[in-house]
């Protein structure tokens, strides 16, 4: 799906939805941003920095993380691996520091291991911590995607459906986590269908439509906009 | 007795080639058809350098060096592509390293080959020295085995397998995968350099002939059969190749067939491997052993 003249800005205002019919250009713009595609025209800026060009992981660098539509567990790592894992910047990562620095790389492996830990804890997935990621249900590993976000150091994240195919205890789960994560200052851009979590989430929201932004204001003004509803509505005519 | 030592060195050198193919193949998920040409490399600049009066471990330092450059060179290229294109790249390579050291004849002699590569100097040459070579393989294996053991036991070690298993996942939380990948390929290189000149200094003679796709195969072979992405799957891989290779010579095979010794001892070499293979897809030391499932 092609996206075309989309211009938003996502203020200091936590939680903010991306919303529109099937098809509208959503997860693209979500590519886009991650840098998993590449821009033809535009420029898309992540507080000073120009991330327009970066290749995906120098914009997570910086902090903007993302997740994916569908789940992408390591299913044949620990969920405790999971995690760990995806913290960036590892000293263990570079070769020469596995034998010039054995010290250090132990001590940031134990570190990790308790932020890890620390993170499961938040999630209320510390029982599973040693289980195969595999072998978790879909809506724990959704969970779990989001416990791998947060050990990347994020001020951003970007959600794409998150609350897709899971029970609405997890669901619950998940907007605690959610609520809990803005308190401390962390941004989150999500794409969702469900329109009252939406309303509920969300101080600003957008909506796609044909690859194009129709609208932004508060969910509460989204669901009076004309556009809004035909978009919507149309759709759903059109299909039936 | 120097039958049975000769056989040892051979596995032991194998398992050297075998593990550092594993790091790429087993671990990064990369398909190296050519990881034969880094053996070349390493076997070529040994036996030059040895040749031309350089001290043994000193050209065997300079081989590690330039193999590793070489894989450097092979992987900034050729990661460009990714999946079956960059195994087609790594396989012309290959290819173009033999032609190389084929038509080179000012520096390779080309099809005759190096004669008269020496032993360290503290192994004496022929028979003579093979126990002391083998003590000297067994080193370097063990060597080899605890240096990839702490790389793949490494957060190092458990970046390759993410981008393995899910290249975008790797992305998304900040690692580098062409940085990891070359990484991967010079350590593989540096390693099936090693082994290639610790083949060099043994056999004493290399023509471009030992350097072909044949190699790279049995390589591959000792890998998948020992089980990838695990430390002593390539061991056991390249010992039960070397092995079963070797056995074969001494199967009883009747008087009138005496003319299809050969054929037959391949085809029957071949027919064990392919059982195994089907019996367990995963090698003979699985990367995931279930667990109570």
């Amino acid at each position: 799906m092609a996206v075309h003249g989309v211009s938003l800005e996502i203020g200091d205002t936590g939680v903010t939805g991306l919303v529109g019919p099937n098809g509208s250009g959503k997860s693209t713009l979500f590519h886009l941003i991650t840098g998993f595609y590449r821009l033809d025209q535009g420029a898309i800026f992540f507080g000073r920095h120009s991330i327009g060009r970066l290749p995906p992981h120098a914009i997570s660098r910086l902090g903007l993380i993302r997740s994916f539509q569908h789940t992408r567990p390591l299913p044949f790592m620990t969920v405790l691996d999971n995690l760990i894992a995806a913290a960036p910047g590892q000293t263990g990562e570079l070769i020469w520091a596995l034998f010039l620095k054995p010290a250090r790389v132990r001590r940031e492996e134990n570190d990790l291991r308790e932020k890890a830990r620390g993170i499961l804890r938040l999630l209320d997935l510390l029982p599973l911590a040693d289980e195969l990621a595999g072998r978790l249900s879909y809506g724990q590993q959704k969970l779990m995607e989001l416990g791998r976000i947060l050990m990347a150091g994020p001020r951003l994240i970007l959600l794409d459906e998150p609350t897709a195919g899971i029970n609405p205890t997890l669901i619950r789960r998940l907007v605690d986590v959610i609520h809990r994560l803005c308190e401390q200052g962390i941004q989150i851009f999500l794409i969702e269908h469900n329109m009252p979590l939406v309303a509920k989430l969300c101080q600003q929201v957008f909506v796609m439509d044909s690859g194009e932004l129709i609208f932004s204001g508060t969910p509460k003004q989204a669901r009076e906009e004309p556009r809004v509803i035909e978009a919507y509505l149309g759709r759903e005519n059109h299909a039936a | 007795m120097d039958y049975l030592l000769h056989v040892m060195i051979l596995a032991l050198i194998y398992s050297v080639f075998a593990m550092s193919l594993n790091l790429e193949l087993g671990y990064a998920g990369l398909y190296n058809f050519g990881h034969v040409a880094f053996f070349g490399i390493g076997a070529y600049v040994s036996a030059l350098l040895s040749q031309a009066g350089v001290p043994v471990s000193a050209a065997m330092l300079c081989a590690l060096a330039a193999a590793g450059i070489a894989g450097a060179l092979l992987a900034v290229p050729a990661l460009r592509v990714s999946g079956d294109y960059f195994g087609i790249a790594t396989l012309v390579f290959a290819e173009m390293f033999r032609l190389v050291c084929l038509n080179e004849r000012w520096l390779t002699k080309g099809p005759m080959g190096l004669p008269g590569i020496p032993r360290p100097a503290w192994i004496a040459p022929g028979v003579d020295g093979m126990p002391a070579y083998l003590l000297f393989t067994f080193l370097a294996a063990v060597g080899t085995f605890v240096f990839i053991r702490r790389l793949t036991g490494s957060p190092f070690g458990r970046a390759l397998r993410v981008i393995r298993e899910d290249e975008h996942m790797a992305q998304a939380f900040g690692k580098n995968i062409l940085l990891f990948k070359v990484k991967a390929i010079v350590a593989g290189s540096v390693l099936a350099g090693w082994a290639g000149t610790l083949w060099a200094h043994y056999i004493s003679y290399i023509s471009p002939a030992d350097f072909t796709l044949t190699e790279t195969m049995l390589v591959l072979l000792c890998v998948v059969l020992g089980g990838r992405g695990t430390n002593w799957g390539p061991v056991v891989g390249a010992i039960a190749v070397v092995f079963f290779g070797e056995a074969v010579r001494f199967l009883p095979i009747p008087q009138a067939l005496t003319r299809y010794v050969a054929p037959l001892q391949g085809i029957i070499y071949g027919g064990i491997l392919v059982v195994i293979m089907m019996k367990m897809p995963n090698g003979l030391i699985p990367e995931h052993r279930r667990k109570n499932a």
